[in-house]
């Protein structure tokens, strides 16, 4: 696999991406909202309540932590837009068999959509964690006296699981347009994919889940062996042949 | 250079193409004629190595479209002008081209001599910023055109490349194909259109799952009848048309006041004839010759084996 030619797809891509506003500003929404949002979140909830003890500063810095799991749910849910539309759009725009008649392989072409529909959607959440780490530094360095970010749950965070679970998305969502027409059906899909993600900040904010190295790391596992099973599927689903003969 | 032999491809139950076996050779312009449905695309995208082949061999330059690596090297040799155009909407016409340009492995200098070459000869050069989705029918079927050819591919396929096109459209892309003729490129055109393959195809076959027939223009034409000539007159007399039977041993046909002969060596007969009728009184208005078209052959060949 020539890593030159994805690339020129996945450039390909993020021009087409640039000129997409509507799916530009999607990408943006979320990790601005958590971002920016959620550090004010504390930040009013603090002003209000104010912290008095030791077991306040402990909890506060547990539903922190808890908060950064909002990356992850971005990271699967995000690509499921540019990937559902350069897939669906490539399908409506039959622009899909002239390029299979380039001297490309099928796994280029699908590693240069990947990284075109990754890209976008992890830069957006990095430089979106950036913002909540030092907004969050900003509101809780008085209260601390010392800065709680960077530090290894967040770092292993945004390195592992958050990749990880793009990756999900996007192999999820190339095996779900294969199968549907319409860029918003493939996109309501796709975003179920948020689900079982909920469900684990749900279980992490209660105590069940520790949202901790160890419990990251198992969970980008778990994520790992499910990429692995995807992937093989999504090879499979994109093949020149299944392409110009299956899908519709 | 194109060569299959009893290449066959089933879809499920669903035969598509059935034992085709066809040599074009290099330089040469081969049209596929067939109705909807006949296999043509289908024959097409497995020489374009876009899909395999369930039975049967489809080489390209000695090549085997069914091997993985000999399929790149194919595919870097060939342009192909699929039936859908498929351009980007959203990209201007050189990001179009410039991006299927660097796929091949053009280098800058390359990507840009070439595009600006294609956009010269195709007159879309006031349009290289304009995206493609904007562009009319024609003007999208002629970015696909330079796409197809960008990189200076040896062999070109076109499939139905005039369809859906106005006729001043149609007219620009097959006199562009004629240009690349002149090239010496080696053409596989996919069309129904008889008069577009009768114009541009040094052969044609005749497809409708299995190969109905093969051979030039002149051969096709020829197989349906040989020669006719046509004499009008001003008025046929019983005399008129026994003279001429005399003459063309009954192979005569009257129709209102023309006299319809078959004829085996027109430059021999004719004379023979015309003495024929003005010995007999007649008056002759004109004398042509009846050819059978590329049309009325397609259509006797597909109705004889529908």
């Amino acid at each position: 696999m020539r890593l030159s030619v994805a690339w020129i797809i996945a450039s390909k891509e993020l021009s087409i991406f640039r000129k997409k506003k509507s799916i530009f500003y999607s990408v943006i929404i979320f990790p601005l909202f958590v971002s920016v949002g959620l550090p004010l979140l504390v930040h009013t909830l603090m002003a209000g309540s104010g912290i008095t003890s030791p077991n306040d500063i402990t909890a506060l810095l547990s539903v922190i932590n808890a908060f950064a799991f909002f990356f992850i749910i971005g990271a699967a849910t995000l690509p499921t837009a540019i990937a559902s539309y350069s897939i669906i759009g490539e399908k409506r725009e039959q622009s899909l068999e002239p390029l299979l008649a380039t001297p490309t392989t099928d796994g280029e072409i699908l590693l240069g959509k990947s990284i075109g529909a990754l890209l976008p959607p992890l830069v957006a959440i990095w430089i979106g964690s950036v913002i909540f780490m030092g907004l969050i530094d900003y509101f809780l360095f008085g209260e601390l006296g010392y800065l709680y970010y960077p530090n290894a749950v967040i770092t292993v965070n945004m390195l592992v699981p958050v990749p990880l679970a793009a990756l999900t998305a996007v192999e999820l969502s190339v095996i779900i347009s294969a199968r549907v027409n319409d860029v918003r059906t493939a996109q309501q899909l796709g975003s179920l994919i948020v689900l079982p993600f909920a469900l684990i900040y749900v279980l992490g904010e209660v105590g069940i889940i520790p949202i901790t190295v160890t419990g990251l790391l198992l969970l980008s596992l778990v994520l790992f062996i499910i990429d692995a099973a995807l992937f093989r599927l999504a090879i499979a689903t994109f093949s020149r042949e299944e392409i110009l003969t299956r899908w519709r | 250079m194109i060569d299959t032999e009893g290449l066959t491809r089933k879809f499920g139950d669903v035969t598509a193409v059935d034992g085709l076996s066809i040599h074009v050779k290099e330089g040469e312009v081969f049209g596929l004629l067939g109705p909807n449905g006949a296999g043509k695309t289908t024959t097409v995208r497995i020489l374009c190595c876009l899909i395999g082949k369930t039975g049967g061999e489809a080489r390209i330059a000695g090549l085997d479209t069914a091997d993985e690596a000999d399929s790149l090297k194919i595919r870097q040799m060939i342009g192909l002008l699929p039936e859908n155009v498929g351009l980007y909407d959203d990209l201007s016409v050189w990001q179009n081209l410039d991006f299927y340009a660097k796929l091949y492995g053009l280098g800058a200098r390359e990507r840009e001599e070439s595009i600006g070459r294609f956009l010269g000869m195709l007159d879309l050069r006031e349009k290289r910023d304009r995206p493609a989705g904007t562009l009319s029918k024609g003007m999208k079927q002629k970015v696909a055109i330079a796409r197809a050819l960008v990189h200076d591919p040896g062999v070109v396929f076109l499939d139905e490349p005039t369809a859906n096109l106005d006729p001043e459209a149609a007219k620009t892309v097959r006199d562009f194909i004629l240009e690349l003729k002149k090239e010496k490129r080696t053409i596989f055109l996919n069309t129904h259109n008889l008069d577009e393959a009768q114009k541009l195809c040094d052969r044609i076959g005749i497809l409708k799952t299995h190969l109905l027939r093969i051979g030039t223009p002149e051969e096709l034409r020829g197989s349906l009848w040989g020669s006719r000539t046509v004499i009008q007159l001003a008025e046929v007399t019983g005399s008129i048309v026994a003279a001429v039977q005399q003459q063309a041993q009954n192979r005569v046909v009257v129709e209102d006041r023309r006299l319809v002969i078959d004829v085996t060596d027109p430059e021999r007969e004719n004379p023979d004839l015309v003495q024929a009728v003005v010995g007999a009184g007649g008056r002759i208005q004109f004398v042509r010759e009846l050819a059978p078209t590329l049309e009325d052959v397609y259509l006797q060949i597909v109705r004889e084996n529908s």
